[in-house]
Formats: C-alpha cells, structure tokens, sequence
C-alpha cells in the first residue's frame, strides 16, 4: 500500500549486503508464486490490481506456474506469512506494500534460494529486488486534463499521507496543470489513509463544498470519484479503471499495470535469469496506464494522448528542470535535464503556485 | 410460549471442562459444514488449521509469538473483568504503553547507553500503559463516568497519538518522511528466547504474569475483594472493601500487562515504532479473556488457541486457498459456541407455555 519509494542518500546503507548465495542460474519446469497483499483482493484499488497481476502469471505461463496469495496482512505481522510462504516451497515471492520491507529482508536472509520482490521499498539483497512505478507521469496528464477543463480554477486533491511519492504526484499533476493554465489553483486534503471509502468521501466532499470542480484522488477506493459524479463534477480513477463506479465523472484513469511486469520476472524463475534488480518504470514500460480518455472535448483528449506519446517517447519529463520550489528558488537540478531519480524519489517540497504547506 | 432460563444449582467443574470440549467440538463441526459446502475437505482443513501447526516447531514457535501479546493483555483484563468493570481500551494501552517504553529507545538510540535501557523501557511500558487504564478508572470513580465509554474511545486517541509521533516528530530523519521510527539499537531490542529464535522474552513476562495471577486471585484477599466486588457489590461494601480503590487497582494492572505487552511487541517483534504496531491484539484479547473464563491458566490456553486460528487461517489461505473470511467467521464460531456452551452449564433451558404477561 506504501507505494512509496526511496533511494538516494540512503542507497549506499540501504543495500544489505548479503554473503553472495551462489545460487548459479538455474531453470525450473514448474514454478509456485506466492503473493503477500495488504488489504483485501477486493479492494479495487492498490491490492485488487497486484491481484490482477497474479491471474496474469496464471494466464500467460499456464500448467508451468501455481500462485497463492495471502490477503489483508497486518503490516507489523507479516513476517510469519512470508515466511509461510517461504516454507510451503514457493519459489518467487512478491510483497506488495512498503511497510513488507523490514519482514521482507529477515525472511530473504533465511531463505537465500528463494526470489522475493519487494513493492515500493528500497532494501535490496541478492535474492530481493524492489520495484515500482512512476506514477507522477499519469499525473502530469491528468494535471493538464483539469487545468484545461477547470471552470472555477480551483482543482481539489485527496492525498493519502504526505509521503514522498505522493508529493511528487501533486507536483507533477499541479506542473501538468499550471502548463495549460496559469491561473490554476489546488487544495489538498490528507485523508491520512490509503482505503477508507467513508474518510476519502468525506474528504472529497470537503474539497467539493469549497468550489472545486475537478478532483484527482492518491488514495485507493472509489469514494472520492464517486462523490465528484454525485455532484455532476468531474475526477479520475486511481490505480484501477474506475469507471464503472462513476461513468460520468471519470475522465481517465491511471492504472497500476503489474501484469507485465510479474509475468517477466515469473519467467526469468523459469528460465534461470533472474536477478536483483531495482525496477522504476512508467508509461513507456507499461507498468502504468491511462485507461480511455473520456467526458472531455476533443481537443482535450488530443492534449492529453500528445502529452502520454511525448512521455512515452522521452521527449517530456515531467519534472524537466528548471523547477521552482514554494519560496521561488529553483531547485538544483541533478540530473540530464530534470530532476534526478533520486530527488524525485525523495521528494519533500511544494513546487511554485501550490499555496500549502506540506504536513510535518 | 417462551424459553426459560433457570439457574442450575449443582454445575459440577467436570461439566464445565466437559462443556467447552463440546463447545469446541460443535464450533469444529459448524466451520467443517461450512467448508464442506464450499467443496473443500474439512478433514484436510482441520490438519491444515489444527494438526500441522502444533506438530511443527516452527509453527509452534510462531504461536508462541501470536499469544505472546494477546495472553498478557487477557490475563490483565481479567481483574477487571472478575470485578465486573468493563475495560474494552486495552488497544489504547498497549499502545501508550509502546510508546512511552519507545520514547527512551529513541531517546538513547546511538548513543551507548548500556544494558540498564531495555529494563527501563518495559517500566516505562508498564507505568505507560497503567497510567493511561487509570483514566477511565478515575472518571469512574470521581464523576461516575461509564467506563465502557472512556476505555473504548481512548483507543482512538492513542492511536492517534502514536501516529502524530511517526509521523512527525519521531519520525526517522533519514527515512525521506515515511512514517516510522528508526529501528532500535540492540540494547534497546528484546532478545529471542532461543538463538535466533523469533520468541522472544514477552512470552517468559506473560508466563510469570499468568502464575502471579493464578495465586493472587486464589490465595489473597485482594483476590476475594474482587471476586466478592464483582458477584455482590452491596456485600462488599458491607465488608468494608472499597470500590474506588479496587476499580483504580484493577485498571492499573490491566492498563500495565497492556503496556507491557505494548512495549514487548515493539522492541521484541517489530523493533521501530510504525503507525499501526497491532492488529487488533487489545480487543482479541477481550474474546480471550472469556474463552479462558477469566482463569489464568484457561487464559494462556485460550490464547494459544485463537493464535492457532490466525496461523492455520494462514496456512489455509496458501494450502487450500480459503478466505480469510472463513478464518474469522471461525473465531467469531468459537466464541459463540463456548459462551453457550457456558450459560447451558450455569442455566437450564425450559421451555413454558404459560402465558407469560400479555
């Protein structure tokens, strides 16, 4: 649920460096993957679209793969269940939130011939990849969507926890939409949960009593897209297609897409290659995926499908450098252009426009 | 027509031991029905859910570990509970418990503060967490405030709390604003047990605390002023034993195994501080705590028990892939079965069909 992720500074310390396992690459007839979720497969957000990776690596490997998953797993009790899974001879484990990771690294140094992939996290071991998506590249799309749509300038937010990952997901949506409309204005609101249907609502209907009327939600249920169609606004789905929890109200969606990702590294298991690695990957990689563009002007849509291609393509970085922080300093630039990995990944400030403070 | 319930004057203690056998024998079989219409094998489910955990010491181990908490936090209800004072806020007291005990860790973290910290933490655990039980204790006695209330809503304020904490000033500075503390030193972490074992010394606190109480309540008189608060409160207010002094008595020693537990659970299992440090463990241990019908000894089986129903509830979502559903539809199964497993021992069922009032 933690879909946050760090590296930077901490990169150096972080990794835990394990005695090499010598485990030589070796492949596999029939593999088990287990999966640890923290929420329940119907959640229809964070953990329901790992859940649709999971059916994936059933469908595309067939009879050569079993999976098993492990649903609504407390995070400071998990350590017992990826060790189950660990011992019941699955062979490629996925942890699927960042409060897994501490658990995830004990289990790992018991079981070096076992492959785990932890989500969102940023300790790696021999046997433990992390990996994660760039989400804020959605965002930006969507920023551009309600800065063009707006009618009152004022967009609303629900945040879940201010987090680095979603801090750089305001930023990218507000810089997506400041780019098409210099008058635009946002108000978040922490809803300080990642799926509560009653706090999220309650928190959408905050925004909406406010003036706002197209809303963009970083928490994992329906509710806040929902209360936006209830009052005839507009908003965009979160992690999975939202669509048919508010027809009307859903421009698009960004759709955490796992399902290539799971069915590659299922098969590297197979076929021996596999290897720790850190993956970060976005548009272009598939790992997210704005669902059809809809309820908006043509022109609208065209923006928004020329601003995917040109991410897409490398041509557009949402963060391309020069950015301005709050207090109107521009922030050092250290990487090729844009910000680097490491700063967006870290992300603690507000960018220029945004008239809030982030929480301490 | 009407039931009846008339109080049985003779319930032996064999009937009671043999009524929970029953009990526990007719939850098994609703669950079996239950999973038997869902086209999977009960038997297979009950060596899955039952047999393999306790034939393997690894498992045995992890139950161990599940009970640890909820074993020290029921033993603590208990006094409550016997004196007939409801304290549903154990949550919030494990949780200050944790907190206060964690605020030396932190305070001491990176520096070489020697073996004296982790004695220190599981005071301040206790202190902690009994401070915290007397809250409601004294809106009770002093403005006669339901403690019901007050217990159940502090939950929410600890929880809080704590989270304000993670989140804020005690977050770790290198951890790039994720909500949680940095990972305590070693002087600071309780250690397993066994070598590299995942039991750790809460489990000896809840044992001690389980014998204390077994002779507390059967050998003194500050066990017969509860029993005797509890059953008869006019009859002890004639013997001269005063309810005020008991109810701040009973809610400190059950807030401080709380805060205990609290403190063991952090700095022994989790090893930081993170927004949500329990699952649960201070309301199931309420369900514990009458599973084991508030006897010390039943409490630490009782404990055991629901910890198997967690771990096989695990286990069968990887081996027979069942819900987790169906593993707390079975607890919520048990509990019901054992209470009226009790109340057919203390009552006897009639039915009248004298036209009873209208």
């Amino acid at each position: 649920m933690f879909s946050g992720k760090v590296f930077g500074a901490l990169a150096g310390a972080a990794i835990v460096a394990l005695s090499a396992t010598g485990a030589a690459a070796q492949a596999k007839d029939k593999i088990k993957v287990g999966f640890i979720y923290v929420g329940p497969v119907g959640d229809h957000g964070w953990s329901y679209q790992h859940d649709q990776g999971r059916k994936a690596i059933e469908k595309a490997l067939g009879d050569k793969v079993s999976t098993t998953f492990v649903e609504s797993v407390p995070e400071a009790d998990s350590e017992r269940a990826i060790e189950q899974l660990a011992r019941t001879g699955h062979d490629l484990i996925f942890t699927t939130s960042f409060g897994f990771m501490e658990p995830t690294i004990k289990v790992a140094k018991k079981y070096p011939n076992i492959k785990f992939e932890h989500a969102t996290g940023f300790k790696r071991a021999p046997n433990l990849s992390t990996y994660a998506a760039k989400f804020h590249e959605g965002r930006y799309i969507i920023g551009q969507i309600a800065g063009k749509m707006t009618k009152t300038n004022t967009i609303g937010y629900v945040g879940a926890f201010p987090i680095p990952e979603v801090i750089a997901g305001i930023n990218a949506f507000f810089l997506g939409a400041q780019s098409v409309n210099p008058n635009v204005k946002i108000k978040v609101v922490w809803a300080n949960t990642w799926y509560d249907p009653a706090k999220e609502g309650d928190a959408a209907k905050a925004l909406l009593d406010q003036g706002v009327d197209m809303l963009a939600q970083h928490t994992d249920s329906p509710a806040p897209i929902q209360a936006a169609e209830a009052r005839g606004k507009f908003g965009f789905g979160q992690a999975s297609d939202m669509e048919r929890f508010a027809p009307k109200a859903q421009l698009t969606a960004i759709v955490d897409n796992w399902s290539d990702y799971y069915v590659a590294r299922a098969k590297a298991v197979l076929d021996g290659s596999w290897k720790s690695e850190d993956t970060w990957g976005g548009l272009a990689a598939h790992m997210v995926v704005m669902s059809p563009y809809k309820n908006m002007p043509d022109d609208v849509k065209k923006m928004a499908e020329e601003t995917e291609a040109a991410i897409k393509s490398g041509k557009l970085n949402p963060f391309k450098c020069p950015v301005v922080g709050q207090d109107g300093k521009e922030i050092e630039c250290k990487g090729s252009g844009a910000l680097s990995d490491e700063q967006v990944l870290g992300m603690n400030f507000y960018v220029k426009g945004i008239e809030d403070k982030i929480p301490q | 027509m009407r039931f009846e319930l008339t109080p049985r004057t003779n319930a032996s203690v064999g009937m009671r031991v043999l009524a929970s056998v029953a009990a526990f024998i007719t939850a098994f079989l609703i669950a079996g029905l239950v999973i038997w219409i869902m086209g999977r094998s009960p038997v297979a489910a009950f060596d899955v859910y039952v047999l393999q955990p306790l034939s393997d010491p690894w498992a045995i181990q992890e139950l161990i570990v599940k009970a640890t908490p909820m074993a020290l936090i029921a033993i603590g209800l208990s006094y409550c509970f016997r004196a007939n004072l409801w304290n549903i806020g154990a949550e919030g007291q494990y949780v200050i418990g944790a907190v206060l005990g964690s605020w030396l860790a932190l305070k001491t973290h990176g520096t070489d503060a020697g073996f004296w910290v982790l004695p220190a933490m599981l005071l301040l655990g206790i202190v902690g967490g009994a401070l915290y039980g007397l809250i409601p204790a004294f809106l009770k006695t002093r403005f006669g405030v339901n403690e019901i209330l007050t217990s159940l809503m502090l939950v929410y304020v600890a929880q809080l709390v704590l989270d304000y904490l993670v989140r804020g000033p005690w977050r770790d500075p290198k951890g790039f604003n994720f909500p949680q503390s940095v990972t305590f030193d070693p002087a600071a972490t309780l250690p397993p047990v066994f070598e590299a074992g995942r039991v750790h010394y809460g489990a000896v606190f809840a044992v001690i605390a389980v014998l204390v109480t077994a002779v507390v309540l059967g050998r003194t008189l500050f066990g017969y002023r509860l029993k005797l608060t509890g059953d008869a409160p006019r009859a002890a207010r004639f013997a001269g034993f005063s309810s005020r002094a008991t109810t701040m008595a009973v809610f400190a020693i059950s807030g401080g195994l709380a805060g205990l537990a609290g403190i063991s659970e952090v700095a022994g299992q989790i090893g930081q501080l993170q927004p949500s440090i329990s699952p649960g463990y201070g309301f199931t241990a309420i369900t514990v705590a009458f599973l084991g019908r508030l006897n010390p000894i039943g409490i630490l089986i009782a404990s055991l028990v629901v910890a198997l129903t967690f771990i096989g509830g695990e286990s069968a979502q990887i081996l027979l892939k069942l819900p987790l559903d169906l593993t707390q539809a079975f607890q919520g199964i048990l509990l019901m079965c054992v209470l009226a497993a009790d109340a057919l021992v203390s009552y006897r069922i009639r039915l009248t069909t004298r036209g009873g009032g209208k």
